[in-house]
């Protein structure tokens, strides 16, 4: 079990000082005061909440309207739905590399399609805010895999039966999806919200690769951070105790996610 | 389970009237837009492909071109001398297939114990299991680190593999949810065959789990494969890196040679694209599984 030691070590680490050239040495909660008054970690804090609230709805509206289309019967289905998913299935560096090609100020797709309806170059790259958003954006296009493959599993749950009572009935589309098809995907909802809030959190490989966490911090996540510090400088205390705050955040959301599902969620019983 | 899409006709859109070859003119509409949005959503890895065949020249026109001109076909023979890949490769399979082998063995086993096999503690094992799968990896990294380096371990590709031996939660879970779908009776009959429990396992359970597999095949594949900070923690020296690690370490270098850059990101896409477009069918079914308890 490479995890239990890891975890107990990781919490006493949190408390210690260790630099690997001389040994460990006990210093309390010296590493977590640090850490609140550390404004670097504050900014990536806050990049990394920005980020997920970001991605998350992008990302969950994205896919579940590619899911609604893949879900009707229409031929060659299964080489759309593969199409669909070949962006997650590359490597997240590989992506972040040709995205990062896309939005160059200079020389990017992106500025010259732009340039050609008459639109200034955009420094999509250069700027902190726009940098997130040009993060962000990639994100949500990479990742977009996973969720349809949940979101369709979640709609072919749902009784033809329903949805013919409500044509029926006289209901329109919008009408079935909000009022049958919705519901009933609630338990999918949910699943997909707290699969995509745990590694939404943990983002590292697009703002490492893409932005360098710049410009000005502007991208730099918790992970990027945590990276630096540990492997960087060396500095494993404080970088077990960002470790720890990490894993407590998601614990503490995903159990708050749990305890509103059972009120929100309905089950088939 | 649904019938196959294939095997259907395309359904009429409501309110059409039955025109001699209206069918044909409405049920194209559909696959219209469905071709559409594939291009919209694959026009990032179009780009990529387009921009790996122009010189540098080329691809830096303003506005670029889609299709360029004259195809530079040589900047796939010639990215094999200009970048180490094919080191980058033999790398990353060097991680990746003992590591898949590893989950394998380990996770397959382990999910037969926990689905079939009676011992103290069991339940609250598992729960516990699934619990490790909230937290995030990079919260034992550090200690992790610091075993290996202890060990001496460091700069190895041992960190990077034996932690797959060592069971993953993921494997374990599908594993169990797909070995508790095996009806008793097959057991019941091993049993009174006078089959030892490992025995079952071997004659029955295991030749029966070929579609798990395979989506456990995938999904490990894609996590080791492309897996960024393990490599990039681990391994100190060039020579050694995985095809990200180096992916994002020589993009430092020659990152203004953007065909290049493209060529080698095409061609680092290549596995696991042909991998998933063969072993799509299982990954779907291994999504499902594990979506479906919620």
């Amino acid at each position: 079990m490479f995890w239990v030691g890891p975890v107990i070590a990781a919490i006493l680490l949190s408390f210690a000082e260790w630099t690997l050239s001389a040994s460990p040495e006990w210093v309390g909660l010296r590493n977590y005061e640090g850490l609140s008054a550390d404004p670097l970690f504050w900014t990536s804090l806050r990049n990394t909440t920005v980020y997920t609230l970001g991605v998350i709805p992008l990302q969950m509206v994205l896919s579940l309207l590619i899911a609604l289309a893949l879900n009707r019967k229409i031929r060659f289905r299964a080489l759309f739905r593969t199409l669909y998913f070949l962006p997650t299935v590359t490597s997240i560096v590989a992506m972040a590399l040709v995205w990062r090609a896309l939005f160059d100020y200079r020389f990017g797709f992106l500025n010259g399609a732009l340039g050609l309806i008459g639109v200034d170059a955009v420094p999509w790259l250069l700027e902190p805010g726009l940098a997130m958003f040009a993060v962000i954006l990639m994100s949500a296009w990479q990742g977009i895999g996973f969720p349809i493959i949940l979101w369709l599993a979640g709609l072919q749950s749902i009784p033809e039966e329903y949805l013919e009572a409500a044509r029926v009935d006289g209901a329109n589309a919008w009408a079935r999806f909000r009022y049958v098809t919705l519901p009933l995907l609630a338990p999918t909802t949910f699943f997909i919200l707290v699969i995509s809030f745990i590694s939404s959190f943990q983002v590292f490989e697009q703002t490492y690769v893409m932005t360098s966490g710049g410009p000005e911090r502007g991208t730099y996540t918790l992970v990027n951070y945590i990276y630096e510090e540990a492997f960087t400088k060396f500095s494993m205390g404080p970088a077990s105790a960002m470790g720890c705050v990490l894993a407590v955040i998601i614990l503490c959301v995903t159990l708050i996610q749990l305890r509103l599902q059972r009120r929100w969620v309905h089950y088939e019983t | 389970m649904r019938p196959d899409a294939r095997r259907e006709p395309a359904k009429l859109q409501r309110g059409v009237g039955t025109v001699p070859g209206g069918h044909m003119l409405v049920s194209a509409t559909p696959y219209l837009l469905y071709v559409i949005v594939a291009l919209t959503i694959l026009a990032p890895l179009l780009y990529m492909l387009s921009t790996s065949l122009k010189t540098l020249l080329d691809s830096m026109k303003y506005p670029p071109d889609l299709i360029p001109d004259q195809p530079v076909w040589r900047n796939y023979v010639d990215v094999w001398s200009t970048i180490p890949l094919a080191q980058l490769f033999v790398n990353s399979v060097k991680v990746t297939g003992p590591s898949v082998i590893g989950t394998l063995v380990t996770c397959s086993l382990a999910g037969y114990a926990f689905a079939r096999l009676k011992f103290w503690g069991r339940d609250v094992l598992f729960v516990l299991l699934l619990a490790t799968l909230m937290i995030p990896y990079q919260v034992t990294l550090v200690p992790t680190f610091l075993f290996f380096n202890e060990a001496g371990l460091v700069n190895t590709y041992v960190p990077l593999i034996l932690p797959n031996w060592l069971a993953p939660a993921f494997g374990i879970f599908l594993m169990r949810q797909f070995f508790r779908t095996i009806p008793r009776e097959l057991e019941d009959a091993a049993k009174l065959d006078g089959c030892a429990p490992i025995g079952i396992y071997w004659h029955i359970f295991l030749p029966l789990s070929g579609p798990p597999m395979a989506a456990l095949v995938i999904f490990e594949f894609l996590r080791n494969w492309n897996n960024f900070l393990l490599p990039l923690v681990f391994l100190q020296e060039p020579e050694k890196m995985t095809l990200p690690v180096g992916l994002a370490w020589l993009s430092g270098q020659h990152f203004s040679n953007v065909p290049l850059m493209m060529t080698v990101t095409t061609i680092s896409s290549l596995p696991t694209i042909v991998l998933f477009v063969f072993l799509q069918k299982y990954f779907v079914k291994g999504v499902v599984l594990t979506g479906l308890r919620g």
